[in-house]
């Protein structure tokens, strides 16, 4: 990809930069004290999912194979049926009100969130919340069928895999109203 | 002026704005202004000094010095405010207490803190951050490496996003400044230019968010726009130059001058040159609002022009008629403060106070406000502008845009709504006491 553009374009888009790709010379304005390192050493962190589906990791699951980890690994906090209020802190993971009911309405997976990648990410990067990144990818690909099934936005049969789980419509997702674009 | 000159000069104590706020110019000889201002009206007390007597603290030989100095105990109080006293197994929030300091740097065993996972324990010889992916080479940098760069200070506040929630209660709460601004501290950064270790990595055009991550329990991370990567962007590693505090992120921690406290992420570890947000679980979720009628604004980032009083305050009770400095902070995450007017009869009347400088861009300025309280009851409120024109609404235009609840909060713990930057209104009472008012 882009990555291996020649140099050059480097060059001529950031200026004094490209000194330091070879290492220090008299004319570098960095320091140039970064280590070079492969992206294959850098996979251990490199978890985060967009919501194109970029980064999902291979696997798969389905509800009632999420609904069987989920017994054993998140009830305790989460509660039955992702109902929440188990533990301080862990908010339902089901349903949710209006967000027209008022501007404190408690944002839920199902009133708010605009992509569900988010769902299998955050569950990956921080659940469970005692053991975080404990959980296989299978594991995560199928809590996360699990609870979009609870909210019933796949079917109770659908299995989420890199391919299907990005293609999950979230019902909130065209109700956000980017106030500042120019900051981006 | 000679010394002599200002002794024989009776100082001009020109009213400004009702209810008795005295114009700035007062304070430009400070001493002389507040005893004329004492003269107008008598001693605060009305009685004379007591004769002097040696204290037992002078007539004995004092303790050593410690290699950490720690406050007086009789600055016990001073305290931050915490959501999570008893080490529950969830977040903790500790809020700055703005009412009990002064000046604008917020020591740094003061600074406010979130975690949602706990603080890490991080060892910094083993710490690492890499940057990766839209590079032309992925770089690993460590505590070590970052300090051998030309290190940039900047003074600049950090403001959590959820700061002042309680203020969209439909009542106001009766607890102290900082219970409720306390999310928002001050403090002198030393670090990188991010943009420096970019270009090192070599950023490919096509890249415009940079994912950033912590190295906490939950890899805490959020999207970042490279276009403000490269306008005044820092990775960190001091704090009012010491270490970054645990609670602050030990050791580097992203700093996005102005932008809401939760993108400045903390034990920085990773960032990943992107051509998309992530839509992390933190912006999709705690830190974003939603207006009324159900829509909600999207990459928001940046903290609005904000300022209010810490003195006086709710729980300092006034010791009676006469002079007072009326102080407190203004801040704009889009530059510097350009004026701060406060009013004594609750936004009726307005006079401009005196601005301390040296003000910088995205950092606290303290004004103060020369008032002679008759005894009478009065509101109090300040109203910041920056110097991009951005004025803070008043509290009526404020609930019209974002809201409010429809029942008085319980708890000032709580987050109904993100990004309150409208008025604060302290009322003082015929006995002094200060209360949390809306005006």
């Amino acid at each position: 990809m882009s990555m291996r553009k020649p140099l050059i374009t480097f060059a001529l888009a950031f200026g004094f930069c490209s000194a330091a790709a070879f290492g220090q010379s008299p004319g570098s304005q960095t320091p140039g004290l970064g280590r070079p390192i492969s992206e294959a050493d850098i996979r251990a962190w490199d978890i985060a999912v967009l919501p194109d589906g970029t980064n999902l990791p291979p696997g798969s699951g389905t509800p009632a194979e999420g609904a069987a980890i989920y017994k054993e690994k998140c009830i305790a906090c989460h509660a039955e049926g992702g109902k929440g209020g188990g533990a301080p802190g862990a908010g339902p993971l089901v349903g949710g009100e209006p967000l027209t009911n008022g501007i404190d309405t408690a944002k839920t997976i199902a009133n708010y969130y605009a992509y569900s990648t988010t769902v299998f990410d955050y569950i990956r990067r921080a659940m469970p919340y005692p053991a975080p990144r404990s959980l296989s990818d299978h594991e995560v690909y199928a809590l996360t069928a699990y609870i979009l099934a609870l909210n019933k936005l796949i079917g109770e049969n659908d299995t989420m895999d890199a391919k299907t789980l990005p293609r999950v419509k979230m019902p909130n997702r065209d109700n956000f109203i980017m106030p500042y674009p120019d900051r981006i | 002026m000679s010394l002599a000159d200002r002794r024989g000069r009776a100082p001009s104590l020109e009213p400004v704005a009702g209810n008795g706020l005295i114009n700035r110019r007062a304070l430009l000889g400070q001493g002389i202004a507040i005893a004329g201002a004492m003269g107008a009206t008598g001693t605060v007390t009305g009685a004379g000094a007591e004769p002097l007597t040696n204290e037992p603290w002078s007539l004995e030989f004092g303790s050593t010095v410690p290699a950490v100095q720690t406050p007086s105990r009789f600055e016990k109080d001073v305290v931050r405010t915490l959501s999570n006293p008893n080490g529950e197994f969830r977040n903790s929030h500790a809020r700055t207490p703005h009412q009990l300091l002064n000046g604008t740097v917020t020591p740094n065993s003061l600074h406010f803190t979130i975690t949602h996972s706990g603080l890490p324990d991080i060892d910094p010889a083993k710490h690492k951050l890499v940057i990766h992916g839209l590079v032309r080479q992925p770089l690993e940098f460590t505590l070590e490496t970052l300090s051998r760069y030309p290190l940039v200070s900047r003074m600049h506040f950090v403001e959590c996003a959820g700061n002042s929630a309680p203020m969209f209660s439909n009542e106001p709460m009766q607890v102290t400044a900082g219970a409720i601004h306390g999310l928002v501290s001050n403090s002198e950064w030393t670090g990188v230019k991010l943009s420096t270790l970019l270009d090192e990595a070599g950023i490919d055009p096509s890249a415009k968010w940079l994912v950033a991550e912590g190295a906490d329990a939950q890899f805490l991370d959020r999207s970042v726009p490279v276009k403000k990567a490269y306008d005044d962007a820092m990775v960190v590693i001091y704090q009012n130059g010491e270490h970054l505090m645990p609670g602050n992120g030990y050791p580097m921690r992203l700093l996005l001058p102005g932008y809401q406290g939760n993108m400045n992420v903390k034990f920085l570890h990773r960032i990943k040159v992107v051509d998309q947000p992530a839509y992390t679980f933190f912006e999709t979720k705690n830190y974003s609002q939603v207006l009324p009628g159900g829509k909600t604004w999207r990459f928001h980032f940046l903290m609005e022009v904000k300022s209010f009083i810490t003195h006086p305050s709710f729980g300092q009770n006034m010791k009676g008629p006469g002079f007072y400095a009326i102080s407190g902070v203004a801040y704009s995450g889009a530059g510097r403060i350009a004026k701060v007017m406060v009013s004594a009869d609750g936004g009726k009347s307005w006079g401009e106070a005196a601005l301390q400088g040296p003000i910088h861009e995205k950092a606290f300025t303290r004004f103060v406000m020369p008032w002679r309280w008759d005894g009478q009851p009065a509101v109090l409120q300040s109203r910041a502008w920056d110097e991009a024109g951005n004025v803070q609404p008043l509290r009526a235009e404020f609930v019209a845009a974002r809201g409010e609840t429809t029942k008085p909060l319980t708890t000032p713990l709580a987050f109904p709504n993100q990004h309150y930057n409208s008025i604060t209104s302290w009322g003082v009472d015929r006995k002094g006491e200060v209360s949390h008012v809306y005006a």
